[in-house]
């Protein structure tokens, strides 16, 4: 339509167009804002009030791990550390840390693999809530061999926190995802969403639990307990946005990888040392 | 903390610790279930309501009554798993909107309302009738029942009618939406390699019709043997047609989703090949046994344009085959999808408990309630025609 056009058109038409593209203009403001609302929650947290703890700013850190398989030596120190000082169910299918063991034997294309839950092992350490490797592979041809410590990968865009639908799982906004335990319903969505079995159900309180970096150790300056027990310092952690801490310089001087990328959930749990074997 | 946990599931290969607790028991085998049972009755009553398909008539006020009675358990096994089931409400109150189960409640909700209001004006007349006709107690429900609405000429019972196809109208994408979300909740987990199919929806959403109509075909043939009145063949051949062309669809795409996943041969199809050889042997022998079955079964009957009780008979081993089909379809996915581990390095082994509020009793409990209310809204409210004080079967 040119100028002459619409110079031509009556005013009432024009003032009915005007009125028809308001409307449309309001109604898709009002969508926009919803969906800008709504979808992000799932990749980023919401502002939230900030939460009272005395003497540490949540918009002042970032948050992330590093884990060097080639230093693991499979003591199992930091299960044993995250089971007491988080109170996790003592038995073999509560963990919110574990350690993986992998073993190539001569002629094996793929890996032995096995944890400390596996029965062979709680068979050695003599109870569930003991933890060590038994001595399998003693005399094997064992070509190559290494331990992967596995934890929550604390996610960027966490698919747990998509798919909780009473929000009482979150991201905080330095970069932890932890679960508000009186407002869990227990439905397990979050168990099923995450692609690392990093969640584990707790059934004395019927609530999903797992790893928080020990929020209340790290928001004290403190080091989350399997960090601080490790003999080998095969566990880093630290913040982001300080360039001279563990993590920082432990992403910059070695070539990392973060486990099942292509789930598109951006772990925050950086891997020196596994191969293609490991997810 | 210490405890063992009493039904850890047995594994073979390496499985990530945790997974040795199943999430989800065989209570979420029967919610999905159930639901698709409400879907595929409500789509027979449609048929008729909407589009005009008289053959359906018999079945068709039925049909609503059987969706309602199936629909209100559809939250039971749901509450039943919940691990603090008082808070359930807290997903009603804060839904987190980006989670696909916070819709439940409103969902389900209002497709309960839907059918109630449906329901409603299907019976209105009936219900002023029996509001005139009895006393007392009774009398005094379906003067409530009637809303106040007690005027049942010609004209306001055409009012009714236009009603209740407007509402069975919306009803048609409300069902559809109602079972294909049950599907997104599943094909949605981006995590499991058997559940994140973008076909997971259809698929649910077909094989609950197909379910549905098994299911009324069997209630149908119950309820006309107890009142001593013949099936309609009319009705019996027209759901023999229907069930046959939706089996049909269901049974390509699960067939090409297979095809294609077998084809594709991705990362970890090797340890979906052993699922499917191992812990989901006997369901997939049943799924796909009792679904081919009744397609040919139903080729012959409605090829040979049965009758009498070679149709009624066919029909009532069609309609039990395709429920036990459905059913053994979702154990397949909501089970199987948990005992193939996330690792791709193992299986897992589920034994559901016999008590217990997640056991087998407490889900043939909770599937036993919606015949019992059906049972028991039936007597209240009957489905079948009525003329000159005799039960007919047109």
């Amino acid at each position: 339509m040119d100028r002459l056009d619409k110079e031509k058109m009556p005013k009432a038409a024009n003032a009915l167009r005007r009125n028809f593209l308001r409307t449309v203009g309001i109604g898709a403001a009002c969508a926009g804002t919803w969906v800008s609302k709504t979808l992000p929650a799932a990749s980023s947290p919401q502002e939230a009030p900030i939460p009272n703890i005395p003497g540490y700013d949540w918009r002042k850190h970032k948050w992330a791990f590093g884990v060097d398989a080639t230093r693991c030596i499979g003591c199992l120190r930091c299960v044993e550390a995250c089971k007491a000082e988080n109170g996790v169910t003592r038995d073999a299918h509560h963990f919110r840390t574990w350690v993986e063991r992998y073993v190539y034997l001569k002629g094996d294309d793929h890996a032995h693999v096995d944890s400390q839950s596996e029965p062979g092992n709680i068979a050695a350490s003599g109870s569930e809530q003991a933890f060590r490797f038994d001595n399998r592979y003693q005399d094997a041809p064992v070509e190559k061999a290494f331990f992967v410590p596995k934890l929550c990968n604390h996610c960027t865009h966490p698919a747990c926190v998509q798919v909780c639908p009473t929000g009482a799982t979150y991201q905080t906004r330095d970069g932890v995802v932890l679960i508000d335990h009186s407002y869990c319903i227990g439905c397990q969505y979050c168990v099923q969403a995450c692609p690392y079995g990093a969640r584990e159900f707790n059934h004395t309180m019927g609530v999903t639990d797992k790893c928080t970096w020990c929020y209340h150790r790290i928001t004290k300056g403190l080091q989350p307990a399997c960090v601080e027990v490790c003999p080998v310092e095969a566990r880093v952690f630290g913040d982001r946005n300080d360039p001279e801490s563990p993590i920082s310089q432990f992403i910059k001087n070695n070539r990392v990888s973060v486990l099942k990328p292509h789930t598109g959930n951006a772990p925050n749990v950086f891997y020196v040392g596994i191969d293609k074997e490991v997810s | 903390m210490i405890g063992t946990l009493a039904n850890a599931a047995p594994y073979v290969g390496y499985v990530y610790p945790n997974e040795t607790d199943i999430p989800w028991s065989v209570l979420i085998v029967i919610y999905p279930y159930i639901t698709g049972l409400v879907a595929g009755a409500f789509i027979v009553s449609s048929l008729y309501h909407v589009f005009g398909m008289n053959q359906f008539k018999p079945v068709a006020r039925f049909a609503l009554l059987t969706a309602v009675s199936f629909m209100f358990f559809v939250p039971m096994p749901l509450l039943f798993h919940l691990g603090n089931p008082q808070r359930a409400f807290n997903a009603v109150l804060t839904p987190h909107w980006t989670s696909a189960m916070s819709a439940f409640s409103y969902v389900a909700g209002f497709y309960v309302c839907l059918l109630l209001l449906e329901i409603w004006f299907a019976f209105r007349a009936d219900i002023v009738a029996l509001s005139k006709a009895k006393s007392g107690l009774q009398g005094r429900i379906y003067r409530l029942l009637s809303l106040g609405s007690d005027d049942v000429s010609p004209a306001s019972l055409a009012i009714d009618h236009r009603f209740a196809t407007a509402l069975a109208i919306i009803g048609i994408p409300a069902a559809g939406g109602l079972h294909g979300y049950v599907g997104f909740l599943f094909g949605s987990v981006k995590a499991r390699e058997w559940w994140s199919s973008d076909l997971m929806p259809i698929i649910f959403l077909l094989s609950a019709i197909v379910s549905g109509i098994g299911l009324l075909v069997v209630l149908y043939v119950a309820y006309s043997k107890k009142r001593k009145v013949p099936a309609s063949e009319q009705a019996l051949m027209g759901l023999a047609k229907t069930l046959w062309a939706f089996l049909l669809v269901v049974l390509l795409i699960e067939g090409l989703e297979l095809l294609e996943m077998f084809y594709k041969r991705l990362e970890g199809i090797d340890t979906v090949e052993r699922l499917i050889e191992g812990p989901i042997r006997y369901g997939m022998v049943l799924q796909w046994g009792c679904s081919i079955g009744v397609l040919g079964l139903l080729t012959v009957l409605i090829v040979s344009k049965a009758r009498g009780r070679t149709l009624v008979a066919g029909m009532t081993v069609s309609g039990i085959a395709m429920m036990i089909g459905v059913v053994a379809m979702r154990w397949n996915v909501v089970i199987g999808g948990q005992e193939l581990s996330k690792t791709s390095k193992g299986l897992l082994i589920y034994y559901p408990e016999i008590l217990g509020h997640e056991g087998l009793l407490a889900v043939a409990f909770i599937f036993l309630c919606p015949f019992v209310v059906l049972w028991l809204i039936t007597r209240f409210l009957s489905p079948w025609e009525v003329e000159a004080g005799k039960e007919v079967s047109p």
